[in-house]
């Protein structure tokens, strides 16, 4: 099947992060090996201000990726039609080198309840999710990323691996993904599986983007781990050696380091860029050997 | 399982975990799902706290965080436009029991909402303020002025300004509950409440719904009003 929206955006394939206000001057003075941005959709979603003024600043000197957290594309209901003109209004303001959104849901009856929320693998889940993404696709006149999530609890009705519904989502919309290798270590420890079995199963001749952030560590009732996807440290070594492993195979893509809560100052979080940086620079000095 | 069910339980601690979730391997999901539970609770009353910072000044931040865990769930979101939640917020201070002696939280609310508005509000490019001189008296009177999006105005029977500053830059508090008004402009990119009397609040107000210049000013001083909606970028065209 001819893919019918070509990547006509691409971010480069070198370290970016995810864009905090408070890192605006020390972005711009001293990004480091920071060579794009991540925004989150709606954040920017207001009229005006200071928001939009500066994205533009960045956009002048940064690739954007524009990275959705509030479509609910696995929700059982029909799309937000509201917010998805929004999306759009967005995108073809900025003109971003990428968009992104997660294999989640978040609102139901109306209610946006401010999480990314599981979803059972199911066929009447991959019917539904690939109707959401064809419709954002079609809205957006663009190719977008769906990102794997983290997971804490399996459903019993699944009959589809996550990497195998991921790619049938992908073979039948046409859409490229999104990994996230902190993703794939939590749901990996946290539901029993190891993350190399999963990185086996998935296409990662389709990834577009890596994400990478940091966990916290806790315990379930049985005591076994429980990591919980805090996006609130330094990415944990086993991730990193992650990346390491998923770039051998694909190649160098636009690695990202997300640090959402618990925000460090600036220099910490161009540290975590410099690392991204140091692993794509291995994998060219191994091309080069 | 529904999403209604799963959704259901998230908010309501006193439903037991939804059937069919697991830990992976066959055990169930107990606390597993209670993770979901504190992420929605903890992402809502924390977007709720950023949204009021002098609200959770003012009744401290013990104090804030439990009564912000009743509101959402009474009170989720309708939109994914976390910037925007809370207009139900000064409503819900105005009833909620431990709260309801404290009559000037919802009008604070309301203020640190307007304030939020603003800074979202869409850009929009200001008079020169020569351009109102340019106007011979008459045309001046008959005028009608465009403000920007980013201005509102706002009347209490409580001190909210000064509340707001005394808990945002350290003026003192004031020392009794008289009323204030507020216009809030956006000179350059963060917005600026400045005090108005109740006068010049009806008389921007009138401004803003088109009311002629000389009809609007009537009876408050109309070089202070002009003067101050000119400082602070407010003033964006003539309607004809």
């Amino acid at each position: 099947m001819p893919d019918p929206h070509p990547l006509q955006h691409r971010l480069p394939a070198r370290p970016g992060v995810g864009y905090k206000p408070q890192h605006l001057a020390g972005i711009l003075s001293d990004p480091g090996p920071v060579a794009w941005l991540e925004i989150h959709a709606e954040n920017y979603m207001g009229a005006g201000g200071r928001p939009h003024a500066q994205l533009r600043a960045l956009s002048e000197r940064f690739a954007l990726s524009v990275h959705g957290v509030g479509l609910s594309i696995g929700g059982e209901g029909p799309l937000d039609a509201e917010h998805l003109a929004r999306l759009k209004h967005l995108v073809g303001w900025l003109n971003p080198a990428s968009f992104s959104e997660h294999l989640a849901w978040s609102t139901h009856d109306g209610a946006f309840l401010n999480d990314l929320l599981p979803l059972p693998y199911t066929d009447a889940t991959v019917d539904r999710v690939a109707g959401h993404v064809d419709q954002v696709q079609t809205a957006l006149g663009r190719q977008m990323l769906l990102e794997n999530p983290s997971s804490y609890l399996a459903f019993t009705e699944s009959t589809w691996s996550e990497p195998d519904f991921l790619a049938e989502i992908a073979r039948r919309t046409g859409c490229g993904l999104l990994l996230d290798v902190n993703n794939v270590f939590i749901s990996a420890t946290n539901l029993g599986f190891t993350p190399q079995s999963y990185l086996d199963a998935f296409p990662l001749d389709l990834v577009g983007e890596i994400h990478l952030g940091g966990h916290e560590g806790d315990t379930d009732d049985l005591g076994a781990p429980l990591l919980i996807d805090s996006h609130g440290r330094a990415v944990a070594d086993p991730v990193w050696a992650l990346l390491d492993r998923v770039l051998a195979i694909t190649g160098p893509l636009p690695c990202l380091v997300e640090w959402d809560n618990d925000i460090p100052e600036w220099p910490v979080l161009r540290a975590e860029a410099e690392r991204a940086a140091a692993a794509l620079g291995r994998l060219a000095d191994r091309a080069a050997a | 399982m529904t999403q209604a069910a799963f959704r259901a339980a998230l908010t309501d601690a006193a439903l037991p975990v939804p059937p069919g979730l697991t830990d992976g391997a066959g055990q169930p999901a107990g606390r597993r799902y209670a993770v979901y539970r504190n992420n929605v609770a903890v992402a809502l009353s924390d977007a709720l706290e950023q949204a009021f910072p002098v609200i959770r000044k003012l009744v401290g931040e013990a104090f804030f965080r439990a009564m912000a865990g009743v509101f959402v769930r009474a009170h989720p979101p309708h939109s994914p436009l976390m910037m925007f939640y809370g207009a139900d917020f000064p409503g819900f201070l105005a009833s909620f029991p431990p709260v309801t002696h404290l009559a000037y939280l919802p009008d604070v609310a309301r203020l640190e909402l307007a304030l939020r508005h603003s800074y979202h509000a869409a850009d929009a490019t200001p008079i020169k303020p020569e351009a109102l001189l340019a106007l011979t008296p008459e045309a001046l009177e008959a005028t009608r002025l465009a403000l920007a999006p980013s201005v509102q105005v706002l009347s209490s029977a409580f001190p909210i300004l000064s509340i707001w500053r005394a808990n945002t830059q350290g003026t003192p508090p004031p020392q009794a509950m008289t009323p204030e008004s507020v216009l809030i402009a956006r000179p350059a990119l963060d917005p600026a409440p400045s005090a108005l009397t109740d006068a010049e609040a009806g008389a921007i107000g009138a401004l803003m719904s088109g009311v002629p210049l000389g009809q609007a000013l009537d009876g408050v001083d109309a070089a202070r009003v002009l003067g101050l909606l000119v400082s602070n970028n407010a003033i964006t065209g003539f309607l004809q």
